[in-house]
């Protein structure tokens, strides 16, 4: 399916700053959501990623710039309407049951879906009886995901959707997400979790410190910093290493160094210079996940010379 | 004409009144489900108020009377009153406390929920469990301790004791606005506990060391629970306007505060 090209955005940030106290949340951020497309926010915590969501859902307001939903305010009862969020929670009633939480939030909404429809497209049909607090963590993320969506909403903000899953669970969150944008929904999605942004999203913009670092499709955000992995067995220390120009990151991993670097035949070059004794040397291709912490590793690197 | 149609269609939420109703009603439900699920809630707010008059209005003192009045249908009033503060305090105060402190509000603030019905459920809750424990102070009464009253008057009593826990639940939305979500039962316990002993609510307010019924004076539960007596048959003599007024002054006092609280929120990251 073709989610390439998009018209008038339905979410976005315009030049928006937010600061909380001393501590800057956001800094000069742009990005939008186009219509029928996935952009995932990705970034490390305390990134800033929750404030812009927050943002967007006009619980919070930026100390400049703008934050649009649907064209308008973000607080316009008609524009929460068309929209629903799963956010961070500390606590839920817990004494409430499943069907009655969806119930009291599908009553808001003007054309919300059947309950059955909610219950199926999170997967709680056999827990539709049972209190929140007795839910495990995977099945209380998913009550709140159907809270989200029970109103049927153009635009879905999910807030981290499968942080503290299991790897089963967070397939299954995946899937559901799935479906809703096979249903052409709008979706903005935060994660720190570079394979979900990479397997959910149409676009992803990389967050670190409050500032956007890179945007694009997962494939350029790839393209953009297509590191190679070198692994090998070596004398020269991490720190060494590390100088070595193009090595954004070095680790021991036990006997075994594993460097990230932007492009592989200059630093072997040098390694092998340096090191006759080296051996077991293999080079593969970074994912995102190496790219992503490329990525933040340089902005970093950069905050720190200016 | 058109452009301010427009403008005007997109700012205002198409919903019927019916579509309102339902979500007021939906939503007081469940905060009622929720609360009657709590064994904290219910226990510390129903049992509490019934012990006390159990032991101070049936077992110790059933035979004495104060004011012309026996103790047992005395202490209706006053452990009344106690029990409808407590309903109100907690109904109120914790629940939002919580709520704030720990994100849910928020969910629900991003959603299209009227916020006021929000506030209106707590305030209906509240009542719904003062109407419960003066009834059942009332059965107690009748049943244990000879307690006769017109059933007029019976009904006269409730709604007063109902309404008056309005000002108790406008105190308790400041008080939710303003605690931890940890420190909010201890902070409603400190306010709750010493105010309603000062009140003369736990010993008939004449038992009261002369300085303290001064204090009374000043303190809201007196007010009511001199409403509740007055009907009672003991009233203190002073008009019902003047405990009415200070209800209703106390109400406005507590709104101003909660309101002070509901804006600083506006602009506020919580987790």
């Amino acid at each position: 399916m073709e989610r390439g090209s998009f018209g008038v955005p339905v979410a976005s940030l315009e030049s928006v700053s937010k600061n909380y106290g001393d501590v800057r949340a956001l800094r000069n951020v742009n990005f939008s959501v186009g219509a029928g497309q996935v952009v995932a926010l990705l970034g490390p915590n305390g990134a800033g990623k929750t404030t812009a969501v927050k943002l967007l859902l006009g619980l919070i307001e930026p100390d400049s710039g703008k934050a649009r939903v649907f064209g308008g305010n973000p607080t316009n009862p008609q524009n929460r309407m068309r929209a629903g969020a799963m956010l961070q929670v500390g606590k839920v009633p817990e004494t409430l049951r499943v069907s009655e939480h969806i119930d009291l939030f599908s009553s808001y909404y003007s054309n919300p879906l059947p309950l059955e429809q909610v219950l199926t497209a999170a997967g709680l049909q056999k827990l539709r009886n049972r209190k929140f607090g007795d839910l495990s963590g995977g099945e209380r993320q998913r009550t709140l995901f159907a809270l989200a969506i029970c109103g049927d909403p153009d635009l879905l903000f999910l807030d981290e959707p499968t942080v503290g899953l299991d790897v089963e669970s967070r397939r299954t969150m995946w899937e559901e997400i799935k479906q809703l944008v096979d249903r052409g929904k709008s979706i903005l999605l935060t994660t720190h979790y570079l394979q979900e942004a990479d397997a959910l999203a149409d676009r992803i913009a990389v967050i670190n410190q409050g500032e956007i670092i890179a945007e694009g499709t997962p494939a350029e955000i790839k393209a953009l910093n297509s590191g190679k992995r070198i692994r090998c067995i070596t004398q020269l220390s991490l720190a060494s290493l590390l100088e070595i120009p193009g090595v954004s990151d070095a680790r021991q991993d036990r006997e075994v160094v594993e460097l990230q670097v932007r492009q592989a035949e200059p630093v072997v070059r040098i390694l092998l210079a340096r090191d006759p004794s080296l051996s077991g040397l293999e080079i593969s291709n970074a994912g995102l996940e190496e790219a992503f912490l490329a990525l933040t590793h340089d902005a970093e690197r950069d905050n720190r010379q200016s | 004409m058109s452009t301010a149609t427009a403008v005007l269609s997109q700012t205002q939420i198409e919903r019927s009144a019916s579509h309102t109703l339902t979500i007021y009603w939906k939503e007081a439900k469940y905060e009622f489900l929720k609360n009657l699920r709590l064994r904290v809630y219910t226990a510390s707010v129903i049992s509490f108020p019934l012990m006390f008059y159990v032991l101070f209005g049936l077992v110790l003192n059933a035979k004495a009377s104060i004011d012309g009045v026996g103790v047992p249908t005395y202490m209706i009033a006053t452990y009344g009153t106690f029990g409808v503060m407590g309903a109100s305090l907690f109904g109120t105060a914790s629940g939002l406390a919580s709520d704030r402190g720990l994100g849910w509000l928020q969910v629900k603030r991003a959603s299209p929920m009227p916020p006021f019905a929000y506030f209106a459920a707590k305030i209906i809750l509240s009542m719904i469990f003062s109407f419960i424990v003066v009834s059942l102070l009332l059965v107690l009464g009748v049943a244990f301790g000879g307690v006769r009253m017109p059933p007029l008057e019976i009904a006269r009593l409730m709604a007063t004791l109902v309404v008056g826990s309005i000002p108790f639940s406008a105190m308790g939305l400041a008080i939710g606005y303003f605690a931890g979500p940890n420190s909010a039962p201890a902070a409603i316990n400190l306010i709750y506990l010493p105010l309603s002993f000062c009140s003369g609510l736990w010993f008939p307010y004449m038992f009261l060391p002369v300085i303290m019924q001064k204090i009374a004076l000043a303190l809201p539960p007196y007010h009511l629970s001199q409403l509740a007596l007055e009907i009672a048959g003991a009233g203190r003599h002073e008009s019902a306007l003047t405990h009415w007024e200070v209800l209703f002054g106390f109400t406005l006092i507590c709104l101003g505060v909660a309101r002070v609280g509901f804006q600083r929120d506006q602009g506020k990251l919580y987790g």
